[in-house]
């Protein structure tokens, strides 16, 4: 079976590359195909990038605490691109501030996201998210 | 002795270029109009007897030319992404000497068809699409030049998982198979596409183009004029095996219709906290600026600056500054003499902003973060700061006394300084334009090439 084609960047603004680097290995060890963007990332350039390498996922981390505005219209632009139905994730520091985690969700599935992950989620735990959404295992 | 004639078809002038290869010296060079029309044997012969008058009547051991003759080695590029496929598939055709009349992304429409069989390219560069990634765009563009009129070659390097099919939908047509322009996200791979581009132009496109006919006289049109400057400029830079080059340099070709702009270095971050993003450059990086020229393209020198520049530099007010570019855009074979101090001083402005339009296109460029951890930087393109030599060629930079202060354009300014050019290089001019010449020669005498060129490339313009 072909693997599923995920594309993994740090959001807007953005530095910090430890976390992403951590995701990258997971996901490569989990057996994904995964185009990482790494930080500072536009959502232009997650999208195009999405368009070329034919991604099924697109996986969006931001620690910087501005992740609500550089992930607004986000779903909309995939759509505009030719990306209907693409899977989109969200993870880290989402918010501002102490905000339960079913909130934080709430927020981001109204933007249009299929799951979004709080911060000091285990790296398996989204890994058993993409499995289940794409009907692998 | 050993005499080698080195020849360019150019479009307007055939420039041909005598070398003692034993002696490692330049005998002579001469030009003369190319006569594309009637055969092109006839303006290599008025060159010749030009340099005969020169350096007398020499026997050459082996003749090589290059040419961009019949408009050049002309060709479309599609890709699926304007700053990705398209953009790897448009680089790889100009680094390959060719000249791209239109770069085409996404779904190609009814009407973009129209207008390639218009162009009826010599070569139809079709991409799109990862490794592994987006198959339909390329699918669907196939199926579009599949109705085309025209029989152009098509040399399909996209997504290697659908190039059979795209092969199978254009069987009628002439088709060669490639690997990926990029093949993974932003690393793109031009040199296999090059490489059949370069087949094509000289089993088939020589041919086409009436240029066969100097065949019989010379060895072989070895590559397009482009090609042979990229050559050149590279041997330069990084020398042979026993010969050092002169490092990382960049080189600016200003023409009458175009300004092409060639950097040899990686481009790679020199500050720190800099991320890279974007379409990993190539180390020998060619682009060609269409509306930037000094005849044919001269109002596109205004229009991407101002007519209050121009008249800054030359010291002319706006008014007459217009009138001088209108008459120089239809004269378009004026070249001003030393006592004409107006257009003199017009084409110094003009140059000057040319060339700082062009690098500065070519170069990369910075944005400044602000995050939790301090500033930092994000890089798109080559940051050439670091580069120390700038090489000039091109009649405009030439045949002036003011070479290296029209090349200074060509440097970093603290007015634009996200933009990544040269901060501290040294100007060398080629006086005898024997560049492409150079390039020529390499292929089979590298070592002989670049001793030449270091030797013939002078600083500053100064003998």
């Amino acid at each position: 079976m072909e693997k599923k084609k995920l594309v993994l960047g740090v959001i807007g603004a953005d530095v910090h590359a430890v976390g992403n680097a951590i995701l990258n290995r997971a996901f490569l060890d989990a057996g994904f195909d995964v185009t990482n963007l790494g930080v500072l990332v536009p959502q232009e350039e997650f999208i195009k990038a999405a368009v070329e390498v034919g991604a099924d996922a697109i996986i969006v981390s931001s620690l910087y605490g501005q992740g609500e505005i550089d992930c607004t219209g986000m779903r909309e632009k995939c759509d505009e691109a030719g990306l209907k139905g693409i899977l989109l994730y969200a993870g880290g520091n989402l918010v501002v501030g102490k905000v339960p985690v079913e909130e934080i969700e709430r927020r981001y599935k109204a933007m249009g996201f299929d799951r979004a992950f709080g911060p000091g989620t285990d790296p398996q735990v989204t890994i058993d998210c993409l499995k289940k959404d794409f009907g692998i295992e | 002795m050993k005499p080698v004639l080195l020849i360019d078809f150019g479009s307007t002038y055939t420039k041909i270029t005598a070398v003692d290869v034993d002696a490692e010296q330049i005998l002579g060079t001469a030009q003369s109009y190319t006569t594309i029309e009637t055969d092109i044997i006839n303006g290599l012969n008025n060159a010749l007897a030009i340099l005969r008058e020169k350096i007398g009547n020499i026997e050459f051991q082996e003749q090589y030319a290059c040419s961009s003759a019949a408009g050049g080695l002309r060709m479309v590029a599609i890709g699926l992404v304007p700053e990705l496929t398209a953009k790897a598939a448009r680089q790889a055709s100009l680094g390959a000497g060719a000249k791209v009349l239109k770069t085409y992304s996404y779904e190609l429409t009814e009407k973009d068809l129209q207008e390639i069989d218009q162009i009826n390219p010599d070569i139809c560069l079709l991409t799109g699409g990862t490794d592994g990634g987006n198959k339909e765009n390329i699918v669907y563009n196939a199926h579009m030049l599949a109705k085309a009129k025209n029989n152009f070659p098509i040399i399909i390097a996209g997504n290697r998982n659908c190039s059979d099919q795209c092969e199978e939908i254009l069987k009628d047509k002439q088709t060669y198979v490639c690997e990926n322009v990029m093949p993974r996200l932003d690393i793109p791979n031009v040199e296999p596409v090059q490489k059949k581009i370069r087949s094509l132009f000289l089993e088939q496109i020589v041919k086409a183009k009436g240029l066969s006919n100097a065949e019989q006289l010379i060895q072989g049109i070895l590559m397009p004029t482009p090609s042979a400057m990229l050559t050149a400029m590279k041997l330069l830079a990084k020398g042979t095996k026993t010969e050092s080059g002169i490092g990382d340099l960049v080189g600016v070709d200003l023409g009458g219709a175009t300004t092409d702009i060639y950097s040899m270095s990686f481009g790679l971050p020199t500050t720190g906290m800099t991320a890279l993003k974007g379409l990993r450059e190539e180390y020998a990086k060619r682009t060609v600026e269409g509306d930037i020229g000094m005849r044919y393209s001269i109002h596109g020198i205004v229009d991407a600056t101002d007519i209050s520049r121009v008249s800054e530099l030359s010291g002319l007010d706006e008014e007459r500054c217009k009138e001088l570019i209108d008459y120089l855009g239809t004269h378009t074979d004026v070249v001003p003499s030393d006592d004409d101090a107006e257009l003199e001083a017009i084409d110094y402005a003009l140059a000057s902003l040319a060339i700082e339009v062009a690098v500065t296109r070519h170069a990369g460029r910075l944005e400044q973060y602000y995050s939790p951890m301090g500033i930092s930087y994000m890089q798109t393109g080559k940051d050439l700061t670091a580069v120390k030599t700038v090489v000039v060629t091109g009649g405009a930079l030439i045949h002036t006394k003011r070479t290296a202060e029209i090349a200074s354009h060509a440097l970093f300014s603290p007015i634009d300084a996200f933009s990544l050019k040269p901060k501290d290089a040294e100007v060398l001019v080629d006086r005898k334009y024997i560049l492409a010449a150079m390039g020529l020669l390499s292929t089979e005498y590298p070592d002989v090439a670049l001793r030449i060129m270091k030797k013939e490339l002078v600083k500053d313009g100064n003998d």
